[in-house]
Parts: C-alpha cells; sequence; structure tokens
C-alpha cells in the first residue's frame, strides 16, 4: 500500500498515455466525462458504470439536528445525496490486492 | 446512464474522435481509479468527490436465515465522498450550504 493521493493531473497523464491525444485535450475529456456524470445525477439520472459501479442520488427528509457548540437545535433541510454503490468486481479487486499486497493491518 | 450512453454522449461532443477512442478513454479513467484504489492510493477529483478504501475489522456476524455466528475476515472497502461543488450542484446550491 503506497497511499499516494492521485489527482486529475495523473488520471489525464494516463488518458494521454493511452490514446495519443494531446496532453491538453486529454485533460479536457477528463473533464468532459466528470460532466456528464454530474450533469446525469443533477438531473436525476442514476450513472452505472459496469464493473465499477454506480452512482445514485436519494432523497433525504428533514430532521432536527443540533448545533453541537451550543446544543442549539436546529432544523436540517430535506436535501439530496449521492451514493456510490461499488461493483463486485471493484471490491474483489481491492480485496485481492490487500491480501497478496503488502499484508498491512490498517 | 450506463457506460455505453455515457461513451455516447461524449462521443456526441467530440465529433473529430472516433468512437472507438472515447470508449478507451472512459475504461482508461476508471481502469486507473481501480487499480489506484488496489494500490491502496486515494484517488481525489476535487468538486467532484473522492474515492479512498476504508478498512473494516474482522468481526463474528451471523447468517440472518439460521442466526448461526460466523466468523467475517477483515475487508477493504471502496469509499467516495461527494464532493462539496457536486453537492451544491444536486441541490441547486441552497441546501447544502444550510445543511452544514
Amino acid at each position: 500500500m503506497s497511499g499516494r493521493t492521485i489527482t486529475r493531473a495523473q488520471l489525464s497523464e494516463r488518458v494521454y498515455e493511452e490514446v495519443g491525444l494531446s496532453r491538453n485535450e486529454s485533460a479536457e475529456l477528463l473533464e468532459m466525462v466528470l460532466d456528464e456524470i454530474s450533469t446525469a445525477l443533477s438531473e436525476g439520472e442514476a450513472v452505472k458504470i459496469s464493473s465499477f459501479g454506480s452512482f445514485s442520488v436519494r432523497q433525504k427528509g428533514e430532521r432536527i439536528g443540533r448545533n453541537p457548540k451550543t446544543g442549539e437545535e436546529v432544523p436540517i433541510l430535506p436535501r439530496k445525496v449521492l451514493v456510490f454503490r461499488p461493483s463486485q468486481l471493484l471490491k474483489s479487486q481491492i480485496n485481492d490486492s490487500a491480501k497478496n499486497g503488502s499484508g498491512q493491518h490498517h | 446512464m450506463t457506460k455505453s450512453e455515457l461513451i455516447a454522449r461524449l462521443a456526441e461532443r467530440n465529433p473529430h474522435l472516433y468512437q472507438r477512442d472515447v470508449e478507451r478513454i472512459v475504461s482508461c479513467i476508471f481502469d486507473e481509479i481501480a487499480a489506484a484504489l488496489a494500490r491502496g492510493d486515494r484517488v481525489e477529483l476535487r468538486g467532484f468527490g473522492a474515492f479512498s478504501v476504508k478498512h473494516r475489522d474482522a468481526r463474528t456476524g451471523r447468517n440472518p436465515r439460521t442466526g448461526e455466528a460466523v466468523d467475517v475476515d477483515e475487508k477493504a472497502v471502496p469509499y467516495f465522498k461527494t464532493g462539496k461543488q457536486l453537492r451544491e450542484l444536486l441541490n441547486d446550491g441552497e441546501a447544502a450550504d444550510a445543511a452544514e
């Protein structure tokens, strides 16, 4: 387990190596992918990426919360939350490498 | 929207690309995120969200049908935390602020 953080830069570099578009266009394509997913979700559409996982939007009802500092009751407004459900394949990919790899615990 | 619909929408926005290349780009992105998580890395896409791996300790579970105790091994599970911008987009930029 290396524990690094991958960002847009490394992802678009991989796209650049894979397809042979310019670096600029690779970055743009990555942005478009995220943009299409975000737009679909904001329109209430679930997004299913086979062998990776699915994203869906869940509506949460209003509930009473509490300001932990003041103890004051505040209503938490009804809102939408995004839920990611990893595919079986992604789950097993992550567990196989955790077992065979560095054998880390926590 | 499925992966193939995503590819079709991207192909429409990029008429200069072969659909086959759009397919490779989309697969490459998700494969790379999966590979990073399998290495134990985090993937942070600011504004969209962050993928990470959480560890679950071994525990004794129960077969819900028989009530029998079963040992569940420790395991790693992928986790996604929605980014601020996307969270606001889902809530039209209002409720998300009020809820914090």
